[in-house]
């Protein structure tokens, strides 16, 4: 057989091999596992989707609060208090990951610590415990200068801003960190041969380019985030799941008002994950992905 | 005149390799150095303690008049500090092997980014010094070009540009062609060619006998640290007296 086919390679040899299947039809692989795992799938939903519809759950009552004012003001405020604190976050996060990269050892050290408390913790303790601080300092301010009672200025807002905020920034300090040292060290050569001091030469050449690899771990932060603040509902700070409570703790619908909320973080992570790809091929910009191409945005 | 480079038993080590054991040298306003060897020479490390890319370990160097990463008070020689090291930095420009283009930029967005962020130029005067830069690299229409859309040897043009648009005194190539396709090492080289003629002051790190032949006045072998050997193209290249020398260029050319 082998010697066959040296012999006459293109054309086999005297056996069946010799025949010119060149203008034969093509056929297709049939791809029966498909079919069957879509009917499956599909089966499987609808059976899910009838148990609700016929369970103990009166839609019409979800139907009757989607859209009432408080659950709008809750709604409002969870998209309020998502945005501050992954901005919080974010800012923490990124001048974090530079400390965890300096030469200082205790600049290098402090950062560590940072990420070792806060990650090490809780975030429903850190909540309470921010909500709480009084306990531990009856006062803020400058002793004798300036001072007011920390139960005054720790409010469910902002406790739940700072235990967010601050918990968020250990966990984007890390994504930020992973973003940095995957550009090229050739990067930081360029820049420094340019002249740049370190930290233009990181918001200038470094940064951006790590983006790449930082925005679609944020953007999923960023959506954990949105159902992160439902836990502010503890410490009373009127988001959507709080607003929810407190119509149920009145005409006890627990179900129907959770699902009132549920549908609204659907609403609300859909949004976000559209908006995620757009950002994602802006800073793909000269890194060879399809679309990155366009001029847009190459003036930042 | 004060040479442009003096070095004094300049010596460097990484963990417990000895890079440069010792380099003797001084370099003048106007001239083309070239330096050859072997790889693990030290000629890259010698050119990257120039611009300060790697910190000094023993002997002194003098670059534009300025001692090299220190400020001399007394007998006290004090580190200076990132700012200062940076500000050093702008006598050099640098080419390197492998480019180095901000991906994230334009060919001319590469170009204007020292002289507008650390220089403080004017953005339209910058975008006009550069257009002028990439056309005299023969790349005037490429200034919208992504890194990515451009062949090695463009890319190595516009890495020139971008060293040149901080007109800087001195200027180090750090292998500028290894990195090519053979195709493409002609275009690049003929850049640096124009550049030597128009009088720049050059070092250039390697392996392009011929062109260390045609364009440098002087030419540096070094081999294991140590300068081995050094003098006019037609010596080191042509009559040289030492058996590495020899060895290096017949193993280069055969």
């Amino acid at each position: 057989m082998a010697s066959v086919l040296s012999e006459n390679p293109v054309m086999g040899g005297r056996d069946g091999l010799t025949e010119d299947i060149s203008e034969f039809e093509h056929v297709r692989r049939k791809h029966v596992g498909r079919y069957v795992s879509a009917a499956l799938i599909v089966a499987l939903v609808s059976w899910v989707v009838m148990a609700f519809a016929h369970g103990r759950i009166e839609w019409a009552i979800v139907g009757q609060y989607l859209a009432v004012r408080s659950i709008v003001v809750g709604l409002g405020n969870t998209v309020l208090m998502t945005a501050l604190a992954m901005l919080l976050g974010v800012s923490i996060g990124v001048t974090v990951a530079i400390m965890r990269l300096s030469a200082n050892p205790v600049i290098n050290w402090a950062a560590a610590g940072y990420v070792w408390f806060f990650r090490g913790t809780p975030v429903l303790l850190q909540l309470l415990l921010w909500f709480n601080l009084a306990l531990v300092f009856p006062n803020l301010g400058i002793p004798g200068l300036v001072e007011v009672p920390t139960v005054e200025v720790m409010t469910p807002f902002l406790a739940s801003l700072l235990g967010l905020g601050i918990n968020q920034g250990a966990y984007t300090s890390e994504v930020v960190r992973a973003g940095l040292l995957s550009v090229d060290q050739g990067q930081y050569e360029a820049a420094k041969a340019i002249g740049m001091p370190r930290l233009q030469a990181l918001r200038r050449i470094i940064l951006p380019q790590a983006m790449r690899v930082i925005v679609p771990p944020i953007g999923n932060e960023l959506i954990g985030m949105v159902k992160l603040t439902s836990l502010a509902s503890v410490i009373q700070f009127p988001e959507i799941v709080y607003s929810a409570e407190n119509i149920y703790y009145a005409n006890n619908r627990v179900i129907e008002l959770l699902i009132v909320a549920g549908i609204w973080y659907v609403v609300v992570v859909t949004v976000l994950s559209a908006l995620q790809g757009r950002i994602e091929r802006h800073f793909a910009r000269g890194a060879g992905a399809s679309g990155a191409m366009t001029r847009a945005g190459a003036s930042t | 005149m004060t040479p442009i480079v003096r070095s004094v038993g300049l010596r460097k080590s990484f963990g417990g390799f000895e890079a440069l054991k010792g380099i003797d040298l001084e370099i003048d306003r106007g001239e083309v150095l070239c330096i050859v060897g072997p790889s693990g020479s030290g000629k890259s490390t010698f050119l990257r303690c120039i611009n300060q890319l790697e910190a000094i370990d023993g002997g002194a160097l003098w670059v534009n008049g300025e001692l090299v990463g220190y400020r001399r008070t007394g007998r006290k020689l004090f580190e200076l500090s990132e700012r200062e090291i940076a500000r050093q930095r702008l006598a050099t420009g640098m080419v390197f092997q492998r480019f180095n283009l901000f991906p994230h930029k334009t060919a001319l967005e590469n170009v204007i980014e020292g002289p507008v962020q650390v220089l403080k130029t004017e953005r339209r005067q910058a975008e006009l010094a550069a257009n002028e830069l990439l056309a005299r690299v023969g790349l005037a229409n490429k200034c919208g070009a992504y890194p990515i859309e451009l062949s090695g040897g463009q890319q190595q043009r516009v890495a020139i540009a971008r060293a040149l648009a901080m007109k800087p005194a001195l200027m180090l190539f750090d292998e500028p062609t290894s990195a090519l396709d053979p195709e493409l090492v002609g275009e690049v080289l003929s850049v640096m060619r124009d550049l030597a003629r128009s009088g720049m002051t050059m070092i250039v790190v390697t392996h392009e006998l011929g062109f260390a032949r045609e364009v440098a006045n002087r030419v540096l072998f070094m081999d294991q640290g140590l300068v081995v050997e050094a003098g006019s193209p037609e010596q080191v290249l042509g009559r040289p007296t030492q058996a590495r020398t020899r060895d290096f260029i017949s193993a280069v050319l055969s």
